[in-house]
């Protein structure tokens, strides 16, 4: 029965989205209050009913109902309660749906906090999304029914993928999602601010805080993937130049850039057509990120399903979308007054710099990622643009980037004067490069100019970012008064950018320095990795609840000390028949420890994977230090609702 | 002018995707099915002084699978084949596409040699006389070496038992 309300809430839903999409825009274009008051209603009304219909899924999949295609295709009664929940969005029709729950949540939240903006602008921001929502809910029905029945009903399910029957993963896509997903509030704003001819600061005040939210979420998301990826595949790697990857962080990348410009047009009224654009950009290349990862045109390790029928559709909806937006944009940008002036040294000029080089990194993945598919396209063969090309195009464009990021914050807005600001950093490249050259040298070899130019770099921008929180607390009486003066987003903007520093000592050191054997282990038998040893005990048999698996027991000691205990298993899940490497990792945060188990070979000795990756936890703590950057902007006080002066709008 | 540029650069990324839309990058029917694989001589990725040559499996029913280390779907695939090779049901030659030698080796000592043997296709000129779209790729080879079957992407335990092996099986009933 359960399948069947949820049907019917997904139809309901699309009806009142269709009612949000339509009835504000006209309302707006013609002045009719009653019409352009409708968006809000329909917009709580369709999240009412998308919840309910999420909430049919995923009672179907607890109550094991395998007469539910989907619950058929991706569950199994053995399989835990908890991953059964998480399975409701473990593929394709199912992470559609969350897809377009999760943009109703947006949907909502912009109707509670958005109620003093003018109507006409608040009509044109819901009135977009809904068009937006219209087209995922006829996507999901027309070409991906969560609730499409099998008939006649199997006795049992075939099972969840192994590899997402993990924690990491079952909260991977939520978060993902919602950071996909919000960008479609500064995308709605934009585009309400293009068609209301209001493209002001005050509408850079309003977008920024939901960018900045969307870009928390899609910077989580990002890190739980990487960390997924790193513990999970088994392979001791983080990060895969997959497309699904990249379709992830092309985003990501727009989105950092959007933050920064909305930071200068919000301040100082600049770059406003720039910023519009950045804002299009991002959820376009949301869009498309979808469109790669569901339409299977790129083979890809995460690609859930390929249907061309599926593909088709969501091509000629993004089509749609970023089609008639950048056609909106051509058509108003030209009558977009930049209010700013600046000088040529002027930190407008060092964001625009930081804006271009995100965008030309984003743009050179969508390149590499497209590139197989154009070379297709024109019958030159197929081919796969591995990671070489990303590292070698990628590190040339971030260099700068983070060069930057260390002294950006000391300049001025308007005019800076190069000469001031010489005088702060005089002492910040020899300074880096000194300590960039002494770490190396105690730790590791001088000779190592990777990590030599990563070190100094990362010192780089510690220092600068610290020098120009410096530089602004000195201007106060006390150091404890400058420091109380600043505000959460400055704060903010020095973690975020400490985060960077520390995910950079994390990427060259786990890079450069990581020793990975391969080994062939009979139990007894001891392998050596620089000060650490690891004996082989022996392997038993482990029951779980739906796999059988070989379980590795493994003591690591350094110096005849016992450092832990690792227990690696080689999982054979029943359904699928699939088997699983699962990796024991002992984490640390100068070093990780990591174990993996190969094939059996003969008189029980295993060949055996070991690792031991220096720093590796730094990169994803520096993706969270992003994250606490980003939440402490967020809550800083100019963002309190009452503070926020309304949209002067007609 | 200036803002239409945008615009541009979409519609001609559109009409890609649009293309890339209709070609299956999974489901290309080969066109040398049903005929002799073509002949090379390759050095051998474990013993480059051994040449690897269609006469190393003449006569016998074999998978040829095309691998690279600096492939993502083939590490997907490769405890499949493992499991294969372990079952000795068939013998899985590989082909080592536009690859590194020593990080071939590598790969293999790693992750298992699932291949009796693998040629080392650093040009990929085999490959292109194969038809070689992407990685991975299997190619089953009958007794007369003549091609039988193409499967695109990674080999997956449904597939193997769908098609693949049944294909073998009757194959090697064949004179």
């Amino acid at each position: 029965m359960s399948a069947e309300i949820g049907q019917w809430c997904l139809i309901l839903a699309v009806l009142f989205a269709i009612a949000q999409g339509v009835f504000p825009l006209l309302g707006a274009a013609r002045g009719i209050p009653l019409w352009m008051s409708v968006g809000r209603a329909a917009g709580r009304a369709q999240f009412l009913f998308l919840a309910i219909a999420f909430g049919c899924l995923i009672d179907g999949f607890i109550a094991n109902d395998f007469s539910i295609l989907y619950v058929a295709s991706h569950s199994n009664s053995e399989l835990p309660l908890y991953y059964r929940v998480a399975a409701t969005w473990g593929a394709h029709e199912g992470s559609m749906l969350l897809w377009a729950l999760i943009l109703s949540v947006w949907t909502v939240a912009v109707t509670l906090f958005c109620r003093s903006l003018t109507l006409p602008f608040q009509a044109r921001v819901l009135g977009v999304m809904g068009l937006i929502s219209t087209g995922i809910l006829l996507f999901i029905l027309l070409t991906s029914n969560p609730f499409d029945r099998l008939v006649p009903m199997p006795p049992d399910g075939n099972d969840l993928n192994p590899l997402l029957q993990d924690f990491g993963m079952t909260i991977h896509p939520p978060m993902l999602y919602m950071g996909y997903v919000g960008l479609s509030v500064a995308f709605s704003f934009a585009i309400a601010a293009l068609l209301g001819g209001t493209l002001d600061s005050a509408w850079a005040r309003w977008s920024r805080p939901w960018t900045l939210v969307a870009w928390i979420f899609l910077t989580f998301g990002i890190v739980l993937g990487s960390w997924w990826a790193y513990y999970e595949l088994g392979w001791g790697g983080w990060w895969f130049w997959d497309p699904v990857e990249n379709a992830s962080f092309m985003p990501w990348l727009v989105a950092t850039a959007l933050l920064h410009s909305l930071a200068a047009t919000e301040k100082r009224g600049a770059f406003k057509a720039w910023t519009v654009l950045l804002a299009i950009f991002a959820f376009s290349l949301s869009l498309l990120g979808t469109f790669l990862v569901r339409s299977g045109v790129l083979t890809s390790v995460h690609a859930f399903a390929s249907d061309p029928a599926r593909g088709l559709f969501i091509l000629v909806f993004l089509a749609l979308v970023v089609g008639s937006s950048l056609l909106l944009y051509a058509l108003r940008a030209p009558s977009i007054r930049d209010s700013a002036h600046y000088a040529l040294i002027s930190r407008e000029n060092l964001l625009l710099m930081n804006n271009i080089l995100l965008v030309t990194a984003a743009a050179s993945i969508l390149l590499g990622t497209l590139y197989p598919l154009v070379l297709d396209a024109l019958q030159w063969g197929k081919i796969s643009v591995g990671p070489p090309y990303f590292s070698n195009v990628f590190a040339p464009l971030m260099a700068p980037v983070i060069l930057l990021a260390g002294i950006a914050p000391l300049f001025a807005w308007r005019e800076a004067s190069l000469a001031k600001v010489w005088g702060k950093i005089r002492w910040l490249a020899p300074a880096a490069l000194t300590l960039g050259i002494i770490t190396t040298a105690l730790f590791w070899e001088l000779k190592d100019i990777k990590v030599l130019a990563g070190l100094s770099m990362a010192f780089w921008l510690i220092g600068g970012t610290l020098l120009s929180l410096w530089s602004r607390v000195q201007l106060r009486s006390s150091v404890l008064e400058g420091l109380q003066s600043q505000s959460l987003s400055s704060y903010g903007m020095t973690i975020a950018h400490l985060g960077i520093a520390v995910f950079l000592v994390g990427l060259v050191l786990s890079d450069r320095h990581s020793v990975e054997k391969v080994v062939r282990l009979a139990p007894g038998d001891t392998a050596a990795i620089g000060r650490y040893d690891f004996i082989f005990k022996g392997i038993k048999t482990v029951d779980g609840p739906n796999f059988k698996a070989q379980e590795g027991l493994f003591e690591v000691r350094s110096e005849d000390q016992l450092i832990t205990e690792l227990k690696p298993q080689k999982r054979s899940y029943r359904v699928q028949r699939n088997t699983m490497t699962e990796a024991a990792i002992d984490p640390g945060v100068t070093r990780d420890l990591y174990v993996a188990l190969g094939e059996p070979l003969d008189a029980g000795a295993w060949s055996v994977r070991l690792y031991y990756k220096p720093f590796i936890r730094w990169i994803w703590f520096g993706g969270l230090f992003m994250m606490m950057g980003g939440l402490l902007a967020l809550l800083d006080r100019r963002y309190r609702r009452h503070k926020m002066d309304p949209l002067v709008t007609a | 002018m200036r803002f239409l540029i945008p615009l541009g650069v979409f519609l001609v990324m559109v009409i890609f995707l649009a293309i890339g839309l209709s070609l299956d990058p999974r489901n290309l029917p080969s066109p040398l099915i049903g005929k002799p694989a073509p002949t090379f001589q390759l050095s051998k990725v474990e013993e480059p002084s051994q040449a690897l040559t269609p006469e190393s499996f003449r006569g016998r029913v074999i998978l040829l699978n095309v691998w690279a280390s600096w492939c993502v779907s083939c590490r997907q695939e490769h405890p499949v084949l493992l499991e294969l090779a372990q079952r000795q049901e068939v013998p899985i030659f590989g082909l080592n596409y536009k690859d590194q030698l020593t990080a071939a080796r590598d790969w293999l000592s790693k992750f298992g040699n699932p291949y009796e043997a693998s040629g080392f296709d650093q040009d990929g000129r085999v490959g292109i006389d194969l038809g070689v779209y992407g990685v991975p790729e299997t190619f089953v080879i009958d007794k007369k070496g003549l091609i039988r079957m193409k499967h695109t992407g990674p080999v997956t335990p449904q597939a193997l038992e769908k098609d693949i092996l049944p294909l073998v099986e009757r194959l090697k009933q064949e004179p």
